[in-house]
């Protein structure tokens, strides 16, 4: 005999209780506080504030604790709180280029004003695991210079002085928000790279590792790549000119691509671009790479048909919470499509089978 | 949960969203894009359908929830408890009594009346999307009422199979103009994508809106030879016997005996009260014991 079963709201409730107790773990061992998050586990909260697109080393490591670290579900957290956030404004433009540099590299030259700074990078260490990290209370201190007072100006900004690389120009337009407009295609520059920035890590280093393997191949050597922290000023209407309201570290970084020149563009250096929050250096040079990827047409490129050259399908495939609630979502009760399904396959095969004895008889 | 506007989204986006509803409305069946927002519940779960009821409720609501049919799902019982909790709506699991119902795979089997809405949980909103994955093509497309590809695909299917091998999401062409995906619905509820109430249709990862008036021609594409049937199981429900719902099938032991059970369980409940019994039913005042 069956009955109908109820209770979905009572199982959902006790789900909730035993997932709070796992997240907890073992209650004999010391709670993570939010703190110990946002400073020992510093990259995953940047890639959860890039990715999130809200800037708050707080809430990331919050969500990062709440998601029981799981990125991408932390990433969801600050996205479904970051739209209940009202928008007060805009800030003007970062000045990249009076960035106080953690870290600032060129591969281009081998030195250059300002001069290369190595930074905390994993580049050179020898991926041996520590295990003296396993015992607690050690603590390090690097050494320490006084801060550089040279300006550090861009690697791009040099080449150009001379007509070597292709120039950006500034059409003035307000950039579009693909937060609050729905994405249209083409979509645009200023789209892409939104989208880019806060697409996924994976995803995007994908695409870019894809065009390096000769999937729309763009010869890129990293120009420059800089880390540090720069000054975001707002205007304030009732003032009449901006006002510093705090700062956000950001990785940038340019790529310089060779290019033999196209049908429209005379031979010169390319450029691709990746700006992201905080430490994320591997996010912004493949960023930068699918940036250059993408501007194929601009550029009077070919189209070879390689799949980061492809807008509409970069774009509306790079975004880590609209993919994963999507596939997930098939964990959800489809009984009725599939009872439909059932009965369509089951008529097939009965006119199958038919067909098959007709056959046979004959 | 008084951190939160009424039915969560503020009313900046309730606007923008009514705005795409009332373009859905004026022209039935084409798909609106509207500024989707990120909700807390994820995508592929019903976002959209949540975005357009959010829109549209008011307080003297009586919203109801179902999914597959039940109002008893898991995703049917979030979400009813997200507008319990956010809008603070009564809600009801009789289809008769709700202004409101959200809906996922399913249209109810109690024709609904005029004053009523009915609101859809879309996954993949363009109907063209398997046979062209762009959308800058599939807009083209609609706009050029360009749907040869379509035919052509259900046609191949007859060809390969003998019969349009679609069972649910089933095509239909809306007022002689778009054609429109119904959602993941069996086709078996097609027939009644005629309908006094107003219905809603919502996809918010793919960021569209469509809609259908009261009263629109909804007619499910096919062959003048190979006529559209809304088909289901070959059985009457086992618990109130009914010969015309939809059914879920359900296995009920490792030997192969199967229970089909209405799949709308409100309708299936009422009839049982009603006194009405299937060949598998305990008496009614049993089960509720």
């Amino acid at each position: 005999m069956y009955v109908a079963v109820k209770g979905g709201e009572r199982a959902i409730e006790n789900a909730h209780e035993w997932l709070a107790e796992e997240r907890r773990g073992d209650t004999g061992i010391a709670e993570l506080s939010v703190a110990q998050i946002r400073e020992q586990l510093s990259l995953a909260v940047n890639r959860v504030m890039a990715e999130g697109s809200l800037y708050d080393a707080d809430l990331a490591a919050l969500a990062i604790k709440q998601a029981r670290g799981d990125l991408i579900e932390a990433i969801f957290l600050i996205r479904a709180y970051r739209t209940t956030l009202p928008r007060i404004g805009h800030s003007v433009p970062v000045d990249t280029g009076a960035m106080a540099c953690d870290r600032r590299i060129s591969a281009t030259f081998k030195d250059l004003p300002g001069g290369q700074v190595l930074g905390p990078t994993f580049d050179y260490t020898h991926r041996l695991l520590d295990f003296r990290l396993a015992a607690e209370g050690l603590a390090s201190a690097a050494p320490c210079a006084p801060a550089a007072e040279a300006p550090m100006p861009r690697v791009t900004g040099m080449l150009g002085r001379d007509g070597l690389i292709q120039e950006e120009h500034d059409d003035g337009a307000a950039p579009r928000d693909m937060t609050r407009a729905p994405m249209e295609y083409p979509a645009g520059r200023d789209l892409r790279l939104q989208a880019l920035t806060r697409g996924d890590e994976g995803f995007v280093l994908g695409m870019a590792y894809s065009t390096q393997r000769g999937y729309g191949r763009n010869h890129p050597f990293v120009g420059e790549l800089r880390i540090g922290a720069v000054p975001v000023e707002m205007e304030i209407p009732e003032l009449g000119f901006a006002i510093e309201i705090g700062e956000v570290v950001l990785t940038e970084c340019e790529t310089v691509n060779q290019f033999a020149g196209s049908k429209t563009e005379p031979p010169q250096f390319t450029r691709g671009y990746g700006l992201v929050f905080g430490q994320t250096e591997r996010k912004a040079i493949s960023m930068a790479l699918v940036d250059r990827a993408l501007r194929w047409e601009e550029l009077g490129e070919d189209n070879v048909g390689a799949p980061a050259q492809d807008e509409e399908f970069v774009l509306s495939h790079s975004d880590n919470i609209q993919a994963t609630g999507f596939l997930e979502h098939i964990k959800l009760p489809h009984y009725v499509d599939f009872q439909s399904e059932l009965e369509l396959v089951r008529k097939l095969r009965r006119e199958a089978g038919a067909e098959q004895m007709r056959e046979a008889a004959e | 949960m008084t951190d939160y506007n009424f039915a969560y989204l503020d009313e900046q986006t309730k606007r923008m969203i009514r705005r795409a509803i009332l373009k859905g409305l004026a022209v039935p069946g084409y798909q609106v894009p509207f500024a989707s927002r990120e909700m807390p519940m994820p995508y592929g779960w019903g976002t959209g359908g949540v975005q357009v009821s959010a829109a549209i409720l008011v307080p003297e609501d009586r919203f109801k929830v179902i999914d597959q049919g039940s109002d008893d799902t898991t995703n049917a019982v979030s979400i009813r408890k997200f507008f319990e909790a956010t809008a603070g709506v009564a809600t009801t699991t009789h289809t008769t009594e709700a202004t409101v119902i959200q809906t996922r795979h399913r249209i109810p089997e109690t024709a609904l009346t005029e004053g009523q809405i009915l609101v859809y949980q879309v996954p993949i909103p363009e109907p063209l999307r398997f046979l062209e994955p762009r959308e800058a093509e599939t807009r083209k497309m609609h706009a050029l009422e360009e749907y040869g590809l379509m035919h052509v695909k259900l046609y191949e299917d007859i060809a390969r199979h003998g019969h349009i091998a679609t069972a649910y999401a089933y095509p239909v062409l809306v007022q002689g103009r778009y054609v429109m995906d119904p959602s993941p619905i069996p086709k078996f509820d097609n027939p009644r994508l005629e309908s006094a109430a107003i219905q809603l249709f919502g996809a918010g990862r793919e960021q569209r809106i469509y809609a259908l008036p009261p009263h629109t021609r909804v007619v499910s594409l096919d062959f003048e030879d190979h006529p559209f049937e809304a088909s289901k199981a070959d059985h009457a429900c086992g618990l109130c016997g009914a010969g015309d719902t939809y059914l879920d099938e359900v296995i009920t032991d490792d030997r192969g005996s199967r229970l089909f059970a209405c799949s709308d369980t409100d309708y299936c409940e009422a009839r049982r009260a009603a006194g009405h019994a299937g060949a598998m039913a305990a008496p009614y005042a049993e089960t509720q014991a």
